[in-house]
């Protein structure tokens, strides 16, 4: 609680607010500073917070990987590598077992969202108040921005932009594979024609639509929302006393590493169930 | 929650991580898995055919070991046929080589006892006729008698 916040809610919404670059209403450039104005900027503004750190996170996952994979042998592996191939074979497996057919782009896609999601989850296990009280340092200090008005919210998987961008993209590669594997009039016809026949095409499509845009939303907000949860149940115990704070945010922070990685290995596996599902014909 | 450009940085960022990914970490490591994964099924393929080669090896060298043993048993039991055939072959050689050279000195004692007993009964005849000639105190017809010597020489 090292952010003078005056109220408790001040300081849980101080902490679930984003760092937010856009246009003003009255049409200036630049970072929001409070939770309205940010709100005010609508579509056309970015979450700095949320970009920065898995932009990093995603490098940290990417310069480890390649750096095992440049000095990569088939002779008794040691160190980095072994984890590497640990983290490959394990994804490699999980890719197998589900989709049987021929993708090159399936299985590294599944260990890009396997380990960045797991690191982006795993900032959650990060105190609440050490980014946020060094982000509010640094903007006071060097950016001369007004103390308490900088705002980090530095788990990005509890941004919904960021999972929805990821489930988004998973989508677009549902399309896109649906229909170079069964072509336009085969995914058309996936969408209507079943599971009633040709005479309840309206009703079909309703179904099959609601059953493909769900995948998306609910890969998005799954991640998102046990998250979201999570840290939020984190800043709780950050406002109790701190005598408490310990005995609770302990046990809290041990049952979330399962959730880390559950939440991280239940987006893999469901993109691959779906990307599966893209390739097979009914 | 406010949805915004975020998700479309999200989006992009996303899909570079998972090019840099699909491009530069996926292929080296899961190639090198196999690899091993080769060289360990190549290994052990190798060391069963080791096995199965020193088997086959072991069976061979048996087999010449034997082969060579009738082989060897095979020479010495023909060098005693051959050595046995020699000395065979020398005796009757030597019992050949005997016979004749008894029968040539048989040949020739006999054209020696013929010899002696044509030149003996040459001088019986002129011993004869000395001694009738001393005898009888008179020559006598040589020719008259010579039938009656002749007869006495080849008593003789």
């Amino acid at each position: 609680m090292a952010i003078e916040s005056p109220t408790t809610s001040a300081y849980i919404q101080h902490h679930l607010q984003n760092l937010t670059f856009g246009q003003h209403p009255d049409g200036s450039w630049g970072i929001a500073h409070s939770a309205k104005a940010a709100s005010e900027m609508g579509f056309w503004a970015i979450h700095l917070d949320t970009m920065a750190v898995s932009i990093a996170l995603g490098v940290l996952f990417l310069w480890l990987f390649r750096m095992a994979a440049k000095k990569v042998s088939a002779d008794t592996p040691s160190g980095l590598q072994n984890f590497v191939e640990l983290m490959v074979e394990f994804v490699d497996g999980s890719v197998k077992e589900t989709f049987h057919g021929k993708n090159k782009v399936i299985a590294p896609l599944a260990l890009t969202i396997f380990v960045w999601v797991f690191l982006m989850n795993a900032m959650d296990l990060v105190p609440v108040d050490f980014l946020p009280v060094l982000a509010n340092w640094v903007g006071v200090n060097l950016f001369g921005a007004t103390d308490g008005h900088v705002y980090f919210k530095f788990v990005p998987t509890t941004d919904v932009n960021a999972t929805l961008g990821m489930s988004l993209s998973v989508f677009a590669l549902i399309i896109y594979y649906s229909i170079k594997v069964k072509g336009v009039s085969g995914f058309v016809g996936e969408l209507t024609l079943q599971p009633f026949g040709k005479w309840m095409i309206p009703f079909n499509l309703l179904l099959e639509g609601v059953g493909l845009l769900a995948k998306p939303v609910s890969l998005a907000l799954r991640l998102f929302g046990n998250l979201y949860a999570g840290e939020l149940i984190f800043i709780l115990i950050a406002v109790l006393p701190w005598g408490l704070q310990w005995a609770l945010s302990v046990p809290w922070a041990i049952f979330h590493i399962l959730i880390i990685v559950l939440q991280a290995f239940i987006f893999m596996m469901l993109t691959i169930v779906y990307l599966s599902m893209a390739h097979e014909e009914h | 929650m406010n949805l915004n450009l975020t998700l479309v940085g999200q989006a992009i960022s996303f899909a570079i991580f998972v090019w840099f990914c699909m491009k530069y970490v996926w292929p080296p490591v899961i190639a090198a898995l196999e690899e091993r994964s080769k060289k360990i099924a190549d290994g052990l393929e190798a060391a069963n055919r080791a096995s199965r080669d020193l088997e086959l090896a072991q069976e061979q060298a048996a087999q010449t070991l034997r082969e060579s043993k009738e082989h060897a048993a095979e020479i010495i039991e023909q060098a005693n046929k051959r050595a046995n055939q020699m000395i065979d072959e020398a005796k009757e050689q030597v019992i050949a080589d005997g016979k004749r050279l008894r029968e040539a000195a048989q040949v020739e004692i006999e054209q020696d006892v013929v010899r002696a007993k044509e030149a003996l009964r040459a001088q019986v005849s002129v011993l004869a006729y000395a001694g009738a000639e001393k005898i009888l105190g008179a020559t006598i017809d040589e020719k008259a008698h010579s039938e009656i010597v002749e007869q006495l020489a080849k008593e003789l």
